[in-house]
């Protein structure tokens, strides 16, 4: 920032207010985090079992659609319909993963190549299937009452902010992702199959149906991350001119949780504040909102390098014994 | 019909030319063995020098302003590639996510910049495009000289010569060879003499500057302006071309081409009488979902370097 001639001081001061400053910016920044918590859930379960999926943001984008026609096009009362319209958007994340998934197992495509390019599918599809619903339009209608995560509670603790109980739909999640991980036979199958697949499949694992079923798993979390969006914060979906870049501050927050469902907590948490917090950076410091992205990109950047780091600080640390 | 041809084939030409300069800087990375998902970002960085420098020089240099705005966007991407270079080779990183990190950093920083120089979005209009010009007699063959020869930006016919050095460069020069075997069995390169952390450098670098001339190529051809979605996808699509032509500069050029007849398509399709009932959106994700094709080996065998995306370690088999 000093770089830039800007005063970090009251950019710093600027953030911390944007994110904590009032009942109403804790709510927003809350509200920022439950989609970063899924998008990074997404990411860090494609790790675990080896696969790199960058498709998070595709999946998301198919998964916000799907929960708002859900939202639109059925009248149901509220405890099926909302459940429905999260489902919806599970599923349609879920089929997103899927396809990367079965030409990776069976026909060894890359999946990172695969998924970049779903990404760019989803987005132009979507698109497409907004203007056909809208009827030349960009915008698709609100979704009903019955299936919006919107609440008047939690609205009203945080001074009329949009924070809806999708947080709790997120944490959940988090909990899910760590008992399957943990605690059953198939998160076993799927950690063996991240760590040596060769070995797994010693073993008596099926190492293609682990990586089918990981992309599944993964592009469910994502689907869910965009029925956030749609449910809870938007409440309705218009065409888009680019990414959302949820999906890929997803990897970041994977990165810096190594993957774990707790650490994915604390980076989606850090994230998610920054990323909310950063708005209020122009108005109160005028600093441009982009120096988060710039932080977010060289925290990937610096994990990404990780590896020299540990060996400078192994080696000193030779050095050490050596004297 | 053949108005329909003098009329799509110029759009064609025109904006698959920043596809493949960018594409033939990822074969260059990736034949050397190092992954380059950050063509976009350094796309991105490209096209925002390109037009910075457009704006700020425009009255010293006049006319050849674009052609020199080219130059130092070539040389600030190939600057930017060496933290990718720098991230994958030397210190190992996984290549995918340092690519990512370009991706995220290059849009990031050429926004900022842009919000700081200009307090606002998108940066002012450049008056100093690039030109497009007659080719003197081939312009006057019938049928191909108005398809082929009329007002082409010179930027094309660069791209395409371009093409063609590449080819020339990694199939018919020692370089070419070296580049080659480093991105095949690093191993046996280096029992050979050859420094493969050395000519992967220069190939990320020489990738990096490809992608910077193809970002500033777009942005002084098709948008003038430089903003947050002026670059958007156009770098991946470059990836899909270079794959779709199986990792070699003359497949890359024929993809890239037929890629930008793709996006031609989608932008003129409605005033096409024949086409004009198939929605866009078919034209739009017609690449992407080519490359899966490609990939998944339904049209041929695309098959990648072997050593693509393994750092390579010294006396490690």
């Amino acid at each position: 920032m000093l770089i830039s001639d800007y005063n970090p001081i009251t950019g710093y001061i600027a953030l911390w207010n944007g994110i904590f400053g009032d009942s109403y910016a804790i709510g927003e920044t809350i509200r920022q985090i439950s989609p970063y918590l899924l998008a990074g859930l997404a990411v860090a379960f494609a790790f675990r079992t080896g696969l790199f999926n960058i498709g998070v943001e595709g999946q998301l984008i198919v998964g916000w659609f799907a929960a708002a026609y859900v939202g639109i096009a059925f009248d149901l009362p509220k405890i099926i319909h909302l459940p429905f319209a999260l489902i919806a958007a599970a599923a349609a994340g879920a089929l997103w993963g899927l396809v990367p998934g079965i030409l990776k197992a069976t026909l060894k495509v890359h999946e990172v190549i695969v998924t970049i390019m779903m990404n760019y599918i989803a987005l132009h599809v979507v698109n497409a299937l907004i203007k056909t619903l809208s009827g030349g339009g960009f915008k698709l209608e609100r979704i009903h009452q019955s299936a919006s995560l919107r609440s008047e509670f939690l609205s009203n603790l945080t001074d009329y902010s949009t924070l809806h109980y999708g947080i709790f739909v997120a944490l959940a999640m988090v909990v899910v992702m760590w008992f399957i991980l943990e605690k059953t036979k198939t998160g076993f199958e799927l950690k063996s199959v991240g760590y040596n697949d060769n070995a797994a499949r010693y073993a008596g694992m099926s190492a293609n149906k682990n990586i089918v079923l990981a992309m599944v798993i993964s592009g469910a979390f994502a689907g869910l991350g965009g029925a956030m969006e749609a449910l809870g914060t938007f409440g309705n979906m218009s065409s888009m001119g680019g990414f959302t870049g949820i999906g890929f501050d997803g990897i970041a927050v994977a990165l810096l949780g190594a993957n774990t469902p707790l650490g994915v907590i604390f980076g989606a948490t850090l994230f998610g504040s920054l990323k909310y917090g950063a708005n209020n950076m122009p108005n109160e410091a005028g600093i441009p909102v982009e120096i988060v992205s710039i932080i977010i990109a060289l925290v990937i950047f610096f994990v990404a390098c990780g590896y020299i780091i540990r060996v400078g600080l192994i080696r000193l640390r030779n050095k050490k014994e050596e004297k | 019909m053949l108005d329909v041809l003098y009329f799509i084939i110029p759009i064609t030409i025109a904006s698959a030319a920043p596809l493949i300069f960018t594409a033939i800087g990822g074969v260059f990375s990736e034949r050397s063995g190092v992954i380059n998902i950050g063509l976009e970002g350094l796309m991105i960085m490209g096209a925002f020098i390109g037009i910075l420098f457009n704006l700020f020089f425009a009255d010293t240099f006049g006319a050849w302003t674009p052609w020199l705005a080219l130059l130092v966007a070539m040389f600030v991407s190939a600057l930017f590639a060496t933290l990718h270079a720098v991230a994958s080779i030397s210190f190992r990183a996984d290549q995918v996510v340092s690519g990512v990190a370009i991706n995220m950093l290059g849009l990031a920083i050429a926004l900022f910049s842009v919000k700081m120089i200009f307090g606002k979005g998108q940066t002012d209009f450049i008056q100093q495009k690039i030109p497009r010009f007659n080719v003197p007699f081939l312009e006057d063959i019938p049928i191909i000289g108005p398809m082929f020869f009329k007002l082409v930006y010179g930027s094309s016919i660069m791209a395409i010569a371009v093409a063609f050095i590449a080819w020339f460069v990694i199939y018919k020069t020692p370089f070419g060879l070296r580049l080659r075997s480093v991105g095949e069995h690093p191993m046996a390169a280096d029992t050979m003499g050859i420094k493969v952390t050395k000519i992967r450098y220069i190939a990320v670098l020489i990738s990096g500057g490809l992608a910077g001339i193809g970002g500033a190529v777009y942005s002084q051809t098709i948008t003038n302006d430089f903003g947050h979605a002026t670059i958007n996808g156009q770098g991946f699509m470059a990836l899909a071309a270079m794959i779709f032509g199986k990792w070699h500069p003359l497949g890359a050029l024929g993809a890239a081409l037929f890629f930008g007849f793709a996006q031609a398509l989608a932008i003129s399709s409605s005033s096409i009488k024949l086409l004009a009932d198939i929605p866009s959106v078919y034209f739009h994700i017609f690449p992407y979902v080519l490359t899966i094709l490609a990939l998944a080996g339904f049209l041929g065998k695309a098959k990648a370097p072997k050593a693509l995306g393994k750092p390579y370690v010294k006396g490690n088999r």
